[in-house]
């Protein structure tokens, strides 16, 4: 057989610990909530939620909105207070708003999440792809393709030489091994996103030291 | 690693060891973690278990109202009847819908592999239990079987009900158990692939129609089909019977039934139970309340 061999643990069959009802429509989901506040680095005053597919027809029942805002909380998939999501988040603060949209998209259950603040906005588009799993698909209108099954580390950088360079070599220190990268940019010189899968998992230190590295201008973790 | 059923059966008896240790040293193996950590893992996995099934036989509803209180039901009748179909069979399926309920309910559950099919695992493992008299490591080892076969349809085929129809979710989650109640109970490594051949068989076809698109009905009733089918084909493994057609053979099946199954059975609630009058009837319902809510 030489399909690819999406899940590669034991945990992605017996897990995750969720709270109900549906793996893909709400643990994943929150998954990909809380992709997003890791990479926004903080909690977000304002989230605008757009649902496609079956999420946009179904979440309702399966908590889906719930479970991406308990995500943008930082609550993992089995936190009780995912329940409450959308009571604290009102709490704290937060503005939130859901759009059911009509468009076709390439996958059943997938969200497009705008989230920020007065210090900044972030876009993100995820994917559930069933059992929990979730991918991360689209990043402030980057193109991304992450297996999900490694960690990953996101760099937004300046097109710049010696960017990658600094950015590897911090790795290599670190003994850090590199199983697969990913370098897009909108245009040449302007904005650019590196995507590093690693195959063990990364402490703060590498990464505070990756955001201090040249022309990185910001760093987040994803973990399997 | 192993990338099917033959290699995972070959593994296990070329080293005179279960499936379920198979299992364990490719997770350390690829997850670089030594055997405490992984199997502490998987044993917080089995105490979520342990208490989604207390959790529901002590009662719960959905948020909805389509379902819950069913495996109070059928745990009462067993204590003034004997089960036709016998104590142990009906015990697994009390459990199995108990961790349905709760999952429907919001509560928490450990997807197995699915929530949608979170039942069939546990629900056999805690009935089977009783007549086993297990240790806690061969309780901890049924979840490492069960890991081991999923993981091979995960790979192969699939455990989503939007790819391939209940038969992926459920269907997979019965084979899983019924491999494991194969181990516990002192059988060979193929002896759980012929159980979970077996069941696959059995609910191979099998769509995935929710009402109101829900993991509720006729989710909570096939995860009871599923631990029964698990626990009935486990035995006939166990009594020797094997699948004509080899446990790799079914899993290829079932994924190519699922690839040519019409969307309209594979989760989008457009056909089967949930296109049914009364479905479409309970859809409205469930919708129109939330939605006044607002």
């Amino acid at each position: 057989m030489v399909k690819e061999m999406k899940y590669r643990s034991v945990f992605d069959i017996i897990g995750p610990v969720m709270i109900g009802p549906s793996s893909s429509h709400t643990a994943g989901a929150a998954r990909i909530g809380r992709a997003a506040r890791h990479l926004f680095g903080r909690e977000p005053k304002y989230a605008n939620v757009h649902l496609y597919g079956s999420f946009a027809k179904t979440y309702k029942g399966h908590g889906t909105d719930v479970a991406i805002i308990g995500g943008l909380l930082d609550y993992d998939t089995y936190d009780e207070r995912i329940r409450d999501a959308l009571k604290t988040a009102r709490k704290n603060g937060m503005k939130v708003r859901f759009y059911e949209e009509e468009a076709h998209t390439d996958h059943p259950n997938t969200a497009r999440l705008k989230i920020g603040d007065d210090d900044g906005e972030l876009e993100l588009v995820g994917i559930s792809i069933g059992g929990g799993k979730a991918e991360i698909t689209e990043l402030n209108g980057f193109e991304l393709r992450l297996s999900g099954s490694h960690p990953a580390i996101l760099l937004i950088h300046n097109d710049r030489y010696g960017a990658i360079a600094s950015s590897t070599a911090i790795l290599a220190k670190h003994e850090i091994n590199i199983g697969r990268m990913e370098v897009s940019r909108k245009a040449q010189g302007e904005q650019a996103l590196m995507v590093i899968e690693v195959d063990q998992n990364i402490g703060d230190s590498v990464l505070s030291e990756l955001e201090r590295a040249d022309h990185i201008t910001q760093v987040a973790k994803i973990s399997d | 690693m192993f990338r099917n059923v033959a290699e995972l059966v070959e593994l296990a008896e070329s080293e005179n060891i279960q499936i379920s240790e198979v299992m364990i040293r490719q997770e350390m193996e690829v997850k670089e973690l030594t055997r405490e950590q992984v199997y502490d893992h998987m044993e917080k996995n089995l105490e979520v278990m342990e208490k989604a099934i207390e959790d529901g036989l002590k009662g719960v509803k959905s948020h909805s109202g389509l379902t819950g209180g069913d495996a109070v039901l059928i745990q009462n009748y067993m204590k003034n009847h004997t089960p036709l179909s016998g104590n142990l069979l009906m015990d697994a399926v009390s459990k199995a819908v108990a961790t349905n309920e709760v999952n429907a309910a919001m509560g928490t559950i450990c997807a197995t592999p699915t929530a949608g099919s979170a039942g069939c695992v546990p629900g056999t493992l805690f009935a089977v239990k009783n007549q086993l008299n297990p240790t806690r490591d061969q309780m901890v080892r049924y979840l490492f079987t069960s890991g081991a076969f999923g993981f091979v349809v995960a790979n192969n085929a699939s455990i989503s009900g939007a790819a391939g129809g209940c038969q992926a979710e459920v269907g997979s989650a019965a084979g899983m158990a019924a491999a494991a109640i194969v181990e516990m109970a002192g059988g060979t490594p193929s002896q759980s692939a012929e159980a979970m051949a077996i069941t696959l068989k059995n609910m191979l076809g099998l769509i995935c129609d929710p009402v109101a698109g829900l993991v509720e009905v006729p989710c909570v009733k096939r995860n009871a089909m599923g631990a029964s089918n698990a626990v009935v084909a486990a035995d006939m493994a166990l009594a020797g019977v094997t699948s004509r057609i080899p446990c790799d053979e079914v899993i290829d099946a079932m994924y190519k039934v699922g690839q040519r199954m019409p969307s309209a059975f594979r989760e989008t609630a457009q056909g089967g139970l949930a296109a049914t009058p009364t479905g479409r009837e309970l859809e409205a319902k469930v919708y129109g309340i939330s939605l006044k809510k607002e």
